[in-house]
């Protein structure tokens, strides 16, 4: 599969692709993005040194469980300590790992995953029981590990080994994309027999990642030292010590400040306030979190999918932008993951229409309608865009009542409550959008979007073993849900970081949850 | 002496009914919270069947009363039981986290005690005069500056412009006697709010003592003037202060969650904060006690001080 999609395309050509990429971005943009330039290419890695990346955390009960990773930085420290089969590119598309390749059967229900030769930090091999062994903790049924749904449609009851580096994965129905599977969130390759004691993975982990544990103490720091032996070519930094500072203001202060070199998740002000200025760096990372309104399909008003239309037609998707996101991001076509495989990017983009609106509305009967808009202030530009869009409907004569939720029960809330939500995702293949949210028994379904019909093309999507059929169905899927779909997505937000000037290597065209972000194996300090 | 040893007793007994009172009310509280830490931990993944088993996981699935009787039973037996979030035990959350705060509290302290009280009573032998005046405006000015901005305010200046102090103490963990300039500034922002009032306090205690009839007597038996201030006029004001003292240390130990947000502490505010946020109903708990505790025997402490120098202040408590 992986060859027949990227003959020839290793690692490297990957990164050079994506930095050829950058470099046209900078000329189209007239050096907007003055951090491109220093993407992959400028200067010669340089060995040595402690890199310091301040996270927010979640205080002193965080673990090094990479299993259990639940937050950014969760997901950057296990992904410093442990590999997984397969990794998400820019565009979201599964890249090998730890599997060098995997080839399905013609009935795409069984798949041959060959692993690469890669030792843990202990000097053992990865085998094939080793990720047997992971994937089987991970969906144990006692457990309530996030990757377990992800690797829901693989029997690991009928999978095995069928040598040291090989596995037949049986699959419960067929999957096409079951490389994103072995990508998924959370879906890490630890050692036979790890985790058994709860304190194991706190006190001694021992992964194949790029860097080995030297010590942790949850909500504070945990340091990290080049793995030497580490299958991708070690390391650039000796060291990597990650820290925890949940308020912005302290993260931004202490890489101004010298005591930091990398600060993650800064604000769109803070990044205006010292962009091109000198003193740090400011890191876009693009595409990183779609933004939406979140309609229930299945009850008053927007049962009615002409009323779903008008909505979509309501959005001033540029003022949201500017105002929610403090212009820190992009306009949205009402579907998810822009720029990424297989993505219908040949739809128009829709613009605010309050005329056809109002039509619509009133073909409903649903003039002088009054809305319900749940929100609460669980993500950045919530409230800020439930106020704005509150005001664009009334241009349509929509009445929106703004009520604010628990931050802490907020997407518990909202999964079934209420009609019309604010709503974000992270960065996820589009196919794992669609069986997430968008299916019949979907987990997370917030739109009740339930249609047998979709249900069928995402099964026959799953299917079909040709690439470019494939996508022609997902695109008959995206278009029904562009015409009538409950997400009204009108943005995608910036993931944006902060690194010290001496910071190189660090890549501007990874979305957040992507390979290449909080990736510090590929980082030096000039 | 029998009375003040009854007073105290009967304030202990009352103090132990506060702590266990408090204990019940956070525990009320905490269960009428939206969510619980299994809703709190499944975040923007919140699978129903997910949520069903982490709160299985959790023993979340059991009665109220249950799991009250059973963390009240520990208690008794100095077990403060296990985070829901990690399955660590609580004691050493609460162990961790008393270190740094303990250590800002009691710089604050030492030097909140010799300034607040030099400057008040300073500004009361000059009543009316321009070291008084300079003295309130800048106390009042000073008190008036929320802590936030302040502290903000102190990084900019300080650590940002001119480079003199660092602007966090990111890193540092616990070690924080280790690089002593990380808590310059959260020392600064802790005293400045604190020291407003205990010379306010102490400046209109001395005032109304230095006005007594019996400071006047003293006075006209010819009794050195430093004598009649420090000896006769300051206990008389002591007693107000000690209870203002009393109220701003428990504020110090009970976490001062802006500061140690700012300058990224990782004292007993971060942990009771991180603790709501996921629900964790045994870290709160014990902390709770924790801080009840340290409440009721901090103000048990100043009343005792209170009535040992002014006898009279005391009938209130």
């Amino acid at each position: 599969m992986y060859d027949e999609r990227f003959s020839g395309l290793r690692r490297r050509g990957f990164l050079t692709a994506t930095t050829g990429a950058a470099a046209l971005a900078l000329v189209g943009c007239g050096g907007t993005e003055n951090t491109a330039d220093q993407s992959g290419g400028d200067g010669t890695p340089r060995r040595g040194g402690r890199l310091r990346a301040a996270f927010a955390g979640g205080g002193a009960s965080e673990t090094l469980d990479p299993h259990l990773a639940n937050l950014f930085a969760d997901v950057a420290r296990a992904k410093a300590l442990f590999d997984k089969l397969a990794d998400y590119g820019a565009d979201l598309s599964a890249q090998p790992r730890l599997a060098t390749k995997w080839e399905p059967n013609k009935a795409l229900d069984r798949w041959q995953v060959t692993l690469r030769e890669a030792t843990f930090h202990d000097g053992k091999p990865v085998t094939a029981k080793d990720v047997l062994y992971s994937y089987r903790r991970i969906a144990d049924p006692e457990k309530a590990f996030r990757a377990k749904a992800s690797l829901e449609p693989i029997d690991l009851d009928a999978s095995r080994a069928t040598g040291e580096r090989s596995i037949e994965f049986v699959l419960k129905r067929p999957t096409a994309e079951f490389p994103n599977v072995l990508a998924a969130f959370g879906a890490y390759i630890v050692p036979e027999n790890a985790g058994e004691n709860a304190s194991d993975f706190d006190q001694k982990p021992i992964g194949s990642g790029p860097f080995r544990f030297v010590s942790f103490s949850p909500g504070r720091s945990a340091v990290f030292r080049r793995h030497d032996a580490y299958w991708e070519g070690a390391p650039h930094l000796d060291e990597l010590e990650f820290v925890v500072a949940n308020e912005e203001s302290a993260r931004v202060n202490a890489l101004l400040g010298g005591q930091v070199e990398y600060a993650h998740e800064l604000n769109p002000t803070t990044a205006r306030a010292h962009e091109g200025k000198g003193q740090i760096e400011i890191v876009r990372l693009r595409g990183s979190a779609m933004q939406a309104f979140c309609m229930k399909t299945d009850r008053a008003p927007f049962d009615d999918k002409r009323v779903r239309e008008a909505f979509f037609l309501i959005a001033d998707r540029q003022e949201l932008v500017d105002g929610a996101l403090s212009g820190a991001g992009v306009v949205g076509n009402d579907l998810f993951g822009k720029g990424y495989e297989y993505y219908a990017a040949d739809l128009p983009q829709r613009e605010q229409d309050l005329d056809r609106a109002k039509a619509l509305l009133k073909q409903a009967g649903a003039e002088k309608l009054k809305v319900t808009l749940d929100t609460s202030a669980v993500a950045a530009g919530f409230t800020e865009a439930a106020g704005i869009f509150r005001d664009q409907a009334a241009k349509a004569g929509v009445t929106i009542d703004v009520r604010m939720g628990s931050k802490d029960s907020y997407w518990a809330d909202i999964l079934d409550g209420g009609t019309l939500a604010c709503y974000r995702s992270g960065a996820m293949p589009i196919e794992a959008h669609i069986s997430q949210r968008l299916l019949t028994d979907s987990t997370t379904n917030a739109t009740h979007w339930k249609h047998k019909d979709f249900d069928a093309l995402y099964q026959q999507a799953q299917s079909t073993r040709d690439k470019t059929e494939r996508a022609a169905v997902y695109e008959r899927m995206q278009r029904r849900l562009y015409a009538e779909g409950g997400f009204l997505i009108w943005g995608f937000a910036d993931w944006i970081l902060g690194t010290a000037r001496k910071v190189k290597g660090v890549e501007t065209k990874a979305p957040a949850n992507t390979l290449d972000w909080a990736r510090f194996d590929k980082v030096w300090l000039a | 002496m029998s009375g003040l040893r009854s007073f105290v007793a009967r304030r202990l007994i009352l103090g132990v009914a506060q702590t266990v009172a408090v204990v019940l009310l956070v525990f009320a509280l905490t269960e009428a919270l939206p969510g619980d830490a299994a809703v709190a931990l499944a975040g923007d993944q919140p699978d129903p069947a997910r949520i069903a088993a982490i709160r299985e996981a959790m023993h979340l699935d059991r009665p109220v009363h249950e799991r009250l009787a059973d963390w009240a039973t520990g208690l008794l037996h100095g077990d403060f039981g296990t985070s829901l979030a990690s399955g660590r035990p609580v004691g050493q959350y609460i162990a961790d986290g008393f270190g740094p705060t303990l250590l800002l509290a009691a710089l604050t302290v030492a030097l909140l005690v010799p300034i607040g009280f030099g400057l008040g009573v300073l500004a009361a032998r000059h009543e009316g005069g321009f070291v008084d005046r300079l003295v309130s405006s800048v106390t009042l000015a000073v008190y008036a500056v929320p802590e936030f901005a302040l502290g903000v305010l102190l990084v900019t200046v300080f650590a940002l412009k001119l480079g003199w102090l660092p602007p966090t103490a990111v890193g540092y963990g616990t070690d924080l006697l280790a690089h002593p300039a990380a808590l310059v500034l959260p020392v600064l922002v802790l005293l400045s709010r604190p020291v407003c009032s205990l010379v306010r306090l102490v400046r209109a205690g001395m005032v109304d003592a230095l006005a007594s009839p019996y400071v006047a007597h003293a006075r006209r038996y010819g009794v050195a003037d430093a004598r009649v201030r420090y000896l006769h006029a300051l206990p008389g004001a002591v007693a107000p202060a000690a209870q203002q003292l009393a109220r701003t240390i428990d504020w110090l130990l009970c976490g001062v969650i802006v500061v140690e947000a700012l300058y990224v502490i990782p004292g007993l505010g971060t942990v009771l904060l991180n603790a709501v946020a996921e629900r964790d109903v045994p870290v709160v708990q014990g902390l709770a006690v924790v801080f009840g505790v340290l409440t009721v025997v901090l103000n048990l402490g100043a009343d005792v001080v209170a009535r040992r120098f002014a006898p009279r202040a005391g009938v209130a408590a």
